[in-house]
């Protein structure tokens, strides 16, 4: 890690991401800005899971769970206590924050495959708890918002280019927090954890302290990204409480780089293209989800900007 | 019907449902025993099994006795050859290192599922049983097959039991299990017995997916629940320990079946879940296991 040595590259480049990103609006097609939209939303969801997985070496199997808290926790509060946009972001990140930490006060407990598991079940028992209370939640179906509800003062969140923006904004607020965070004395603990917990614990560090807030930072910026979710798209529902929405992240993480800031944002856009591209051929894309995932433990355990790093770029966060 | 009856008929279909788990979990627990990985791609195997069961008992049109016969012998080697192709290709290139096989089962649970959407289709198929007896109890009458199934079950355990405790499969196994390095300098193919176990438990849930399918349909989603239940029933009973894994599954199948008639089966699924979260958390040995050397 020679972050601090060279850190006006990396903060360069990351400006750069977001200036192209921000310029990408007016070169692309409708169809494509609508994309980008979606995947910078998606891509904080993964960011929140690479800061766990990638950075702290907690690999969870349920982050689906934090996502559709933000979900919930905007969409319910705007739908049925008619709160405005800013209200339900705030609400649904607070959902997010304080599930992770009732989660991570449990499951930090456990270590390993039994970690892997319990989270799985928390986040199958928050599905199943959605679908219990469908008369709230909508169940399987779900719910839209009303146009009304999706403003944010003047901006009108129904229509694509604020809508746009505003997922930049999320997004590079989102990166900005995680360089914050992984280029800090605290991020470093939490790299050190994940490289040997028992000599952090020996050097004095309280390791689980420093997990749970790592816990409860991610859980709060995948809620921030479930909440925006609602509030851009208006639609919340409960498959993205499923399972698979918490496998997604994982595979996005893996194929962009598990610990580095960027790779998430490039994974998500990389499988979202591959499966948008390949459900117009056959209803069974997530065979290549199934592919994708193997592959890559197999022979590209370190994700393309991971292996970017290594060979290239060593001062990449 | 009066609570009496109505209670005896939730028992009955708990235990059948207990039979069936019992096997899915013994595969699963076997695995995570000998190897040390959890086999996410487990329920596809079982749902692999009835989609066979399907297709090989849908070749001989006439009597489904026969249908079921063949459906019941090769189904599960078929799924057994499959488990033994993956473990190869995959989870031995990755050293059985626990979180990159999680991430690997992953991605086979997902190739499983559409490779059946995609060959097999979305519809619910069913296999008639193979035989059609009802056994006349005052109250209501009852299938045979759904008994035949307990006893099958039943009997398949103590096979399990006995090749692990009796024979020299079931010694090396336990060498395998309790000292992979020591096993490995006695002479123990500790690779092969690996191999071994990997594709016995897939063969385990591939039989109790083709003792089911007469009762349930064969569907190319219907691994999830498995999955889910011989987690639940492989963490309660003491991950590896066969005795408690047993037990445990005859406690949950029971629990669901009583469970089942009288709630909602998703405040039932709720609940469960819920408990055995923490179950893990703060007995991580399981109900009926000893505390980890």
């Amino acid at each position: 890690m020679t972050t601090t040595d060279r850190p006006t590259p990396s903060i360069l480049l990351h400006v750069g991401v977001i200036m192209v990103l921000a310029g990408l609006w007016y070169v692309l097609p409708d169809y494509h800005r609508a994309v980008f939209s979606r995947v910078m939303v998606l891509a904080v969801f993964a960011m929140g899971y690479g800061l766990l997985f990638g950075y702290t070496g907690l690999l969870s199997l349920g982050h689906a769970m934090f996502f559709s808290a933000g979900l919930y926790g905007a969409g319910m509060t705007m739908s049925m206590l008619g709160w405005n946009s800013l209200a339900g972001l705030g609400a649904g990140i607070a959902c997010g924050a304080v599930l992770a930490l009732v989660i991570g006060l449990l499951a930090l407990r456990t270590t390993g495959v039994a970690f892997m598991i319990v989270t799985l079940m928390f986040a199958q028992v928050l599905y199943l708890t959605i679908l219990y209370f469908n008369e709230y939640t909508g169940g399987d179906q779900g719910f839209s918002l009303r146009r009304a509800a999706r403003q944010i003062g003047p901006f009108d969140m129904t229509d694509p280019a604020t809508r746009y923006f505003a997922a930049l904004v999320l997004f590079a607020a989102a990166l900005a927090v995680m360089l914050y965070v992984v280029r800090s004395p605290r991020g470093r603990v939490l790299v050190a954890i994940r490289e040997n917990e028992e000599r952090v614990r020996m050097l004095g560090y309280d390791v689980f302290a420093a997990k749970l807030a790592a816990v409860v930072l991610s859980g709060a910026l995948c809620a921030a990204a479930g909440a925006t979710y609602a509030i851009l798209f208006g639609y919340v529902g409960a498959t993205f409480a499923t399972i698979q929405y918490s496998i997604l992240p994982l595979l996005w993480v893996l194929l962009g780089g598990a610990a580095t800031v960027l790779g998430p944002l490039f994974g998500t856009l990389f499988m979202y293209y591959v499966v948008d591209i390949t459900s117009n051929y056959t209803t069974a894309y997530l065979l290549f989800v199934g592919v994708a995932l193997i592959l890559l433990v197999l022979y590209f355990p370190k994700g393309v900007l991971g292996t970017v790093r290594e060979r290239w770029l060593q001062w990449l966060p | 019907m009066a609570f009496g009856p109505h209670l005896l008929l939730a028992l009955l279909e708990g235990l059948v449902s207990s039979a069936v788990l019992a096997l899915t979990a013994l595969g699963l627990s076997l695995v995570f025993g000998v190897m040390r990985i959890v086999n996410v791609a487990h329920g596809e195997f079982f749902m692999l099994g009835a989609v066979f069961a399907w297709w090989f008992s849908s070749m001989i049109a006439g009597s489904p006795a026969l249908g079921f016969l063949l459906a019941l012998v090769l189904a599960p080697l078929v799924v057994g050859a499959i488990a033994l192709v993956a473990e190869r290709l995959v989870l031995r290139r990755l050293e059985y290192d626990p979180e990159a096989t999680i991430v690997a089962t992953i991605g086979m649970l997902y190739i499983f599922e559409q490779l059946a959407l995609m060959f097999y289709g979305p519809e619910a198929r069913a296999v008639p049983a193979p035989f059609d007896f009802r056994v006349t109890l005052p109250w209501f009458g009852y299938s045979g097959y759904k008994l035949a199934v307990i006893a099958a079950s039943v009997l398949v355990m103590l096979a399990t039991w006995y090749v692990l405790t009796r024979t020299r499969i079931g010694l090396v196994m336990r060498a395998t299990q309790y000292d992979r390095e020591t096993a490995q300098a006695f002479g123990i193919p500790v690779g092969r017995v690996y191999a071994g176990v990997f594709a016995l438990g897939a063969m385990l849930a591939a039989l109790a997916a083709v003792l089911i399918v007469p009762i349930q349909q064969a569907h190319y989603l219907m691994g999830t629940d498995p999955l889910l239940l011989s987690f639940i029933v492989v963490i309660i009973g003491g991950l590896g320990s066969l005795r408690g894994t047993v037990l445990a599954a005859v406690l949950i199948g029971l629990t669901e079946g009583i469970v089942a008639v009288f709630f909602s089966p998703t405040l039932a699924k709720m609940l469960a879940t819920l408990f055995v979260a923490l179950v893990l958390v703060f007995r991580p040995q399981g109900l009926f296991g000893q505390a980890p050397r």
